[in-house]
């Protein structure tokens, strides 16, 4: 009797086989060139502060295509954990999946031990799985917690480095974000100040430069709980269109109209009668 | 095994890993943003632009607009690489000046775009990286020449305007709709909106918009603020 394997066991990393292939299509003639898609990065600018309580995350709410505003309000703090979460910077596809695939792996460890995740657990699982994609998965990303040994924020590069510091920024407007944390951050702040600190940090990062804008999102973890602020503070600039640009019905030119009528049954019919002012 | 850095994966190619002989190329040319767009009403024209030079995802200037005023009848419009841009209107202004001196008149519109043309055919091998449109007015009097409004983008979100004039002014892909010809004031607000709606999709257009609106009268400008993130 023949033994076959039905399921494949998945190969783990990347899959190569394909890129002979797309280097041939890449460069053809110019009839037959193909351009492969290009992966939507988030052009971001996101930062983070530990203070007294616990930990004040922040990020912008721009998406970049290159050049072209792909989304105006995209969420760029993820739920990683009840007292853990994560700002993303990179390639968005990535920083979703992957911080999707680490909640996942912590929830399971949260029901197999009964435990809350710790922040340094979360870390290292991500740092395992980026080092063994070579940096292939451009994920920069900045976890931030609170556990049972204190109030933690880590980074990770895609390469699978970590740093542990107090405050830090990521992301293409890392610089002029770092500028205000380099500033204004010290020890043990209260909430206002840090939940201001970040904002402006943010905000800095949003004036300075082209891939961050729009609103700026919050979140504050502590040990009693998590606030998530979105928006913490809205873009000042909604400049109104002078015209309205409605059109109306029958402007657009009907060039061909086919009809396919449907062949239906009758089967059953009921009549509800339904509850309008001034039925009796 | 394949090295996976040398086929770029995700777009980015590592630089400090070796895959061999790697060629530096020294590139002459920066795109430094920016969005201009002319229109041509009957007795008017208008060229408009933002004033945002940028590079890369790095601001340069906020207040830096890219309508030249050349003569009191025309304006012209460069956005694209800055360095050139200020270049060519330099180059224009002077042959300008020496047809003054040697006519003893100045161009009009239709000469100067002629003039332009060959200019920049000049540099066919190693052009000038600048998207011109040149917006004026023809000799007084002849209200003949704009039989139908024309309208034009240029620069980093020409591709965003372009398809909304073509609907508004050229009144394309509609029907049942009064096609009435084009005044400065809708103009005006036409090219308002369009601007508001370019710089919350384009990174590169923002921070504040310059109209030049071109009359027998003169030359009047006005500033309108944009998206400053």
């Amino acid at each position: 009797m023949a033994l076959s394997y039905v399921l494949e066991p998945a190969v783990s990393g990347f899959n190569f086989e394909n890129s002979t292939r797309n280097i041939v299509l890449e460069n053809g003639s110019e009839e037959g060139k193909i351009k492969a898609p290009k992966p939507m990065k988030t052009g971001t600018t996101i930062a983070g502060v530990v203070y007294k309580d616990g930990v004040v995350l922040g990020a912008d709410t721009r998406a970049t295509s290159d050049e072209v505003v792909a989304d105006k309000m995209c969420a760029k703090i993820h739920y990683i954990a009840p007292n853990i979460y994560c700002c993303g910077a990179g390639t968005a596809a990535d920083t979703e999946k992957t911080t999707d695939m680490l909640s996942s792996n912590l929830t399971i460890f949260s029901m197999n031990s009964g435990r809350n995740p710790r922040v340094v657990m979360a870390v290292n699982i991500l740092q395992d799985m980026l080092f063994r994609y070579r940096g292939m998965i451009g994920a920069h990303l900045i976890l931030g917690g609170v556990d049972c040994t204190g109030s933690h924020l880590y980074t990770v590069g895609p390469y699978g480095s970590i740093d542990k510091v107090p405050y830090l920024a990521m992301g293409s407007g890392k610089l002029p974000a770092m500028g205000i944390l380099e500033d204004r951050f010290k020890g043990n702040m209260d909430l206002e100040e840090a939940k201001a600190l970040v904002s402006d940090a943010i905000h800095a990062g949003i004036m300075s430069d082209l891939g961050s804008g729009n609103n700026i999102d919050l979140c504050v973890i502590t040990k009693e709980g998590v606030d998530y602020i979105r928006p913490h503070r809205e873009s000042i600039y909604n400049y109104k269109r002078q015209a309205k640009y409605k059109y109306k019905p029958g402007t657009t030119p009907v060039l061909t109209k086919t009809v396919n009528q449907l062949e239906l049954e009758l089967v059953h019919e009921t009549v509800q009668m339904m509850e309008t002012a001034g039925s009796s | 095994m394949i090295s996976a850095q040398a086929y770029g994966g995700n777009g980015k190619v590592k630089e400090y890993h070796y895959t061999g002989p790697v060629e530096h190329k020294f590139s002459p040319y920066a795109f430094n943003g920016g969005t201009v767009l002319a229109v041509a009403g009957e007795d008017f024209a208008l060229v408009a632009s933002d004033t945002r030079l940028s590079e890369g995802y790095s601001i340069h200037s906020r207040d830096s607009p890219k309508c030249y005023k050349l003569t009191d009848t025309t304006v012209i419009g460069c956005s694209g690489f800055h360095g050139d841009c200020l270049t060519l209107t330099k180059i224009i202004e002077a042959r300008l000046k020496m047809y003054k001196h040697s006519n003893n008149k100045s161009m009009t519109s239709g000469a100067i775009a002629a003039m332009l043309s060959t200019i920049l055919y000049g540099r066919r091998f190693f052009p000038y990286y600048v998207y011109n449109i040149i917006g004026g007015l023809d000799e007084e009097g002849d209200s003949e020449t704009y039989k139908q409004d024309t309208y034009k983008a240029g620069g980093s979100a020409s591709a965003m305007l372009q398809p909304l004039l073509d609907n508004q002014i050229g009144f394309k892909n509609m029907e049942n709709v009064e096609q009435l010809p084009l005044s400065q004031e809708k103009a005006v607000q036409l090219v308002k909106d369009v601007f508001i709606s370019a710089a919350e999709r384009d990174v590169y257009t923002g921070d504040a918009l310059k109209i030049c609106i071109i009359t027998k009268e003169g030359v009047r400008e006005e500033i309108v603020p944009l998206r400053k993130d």
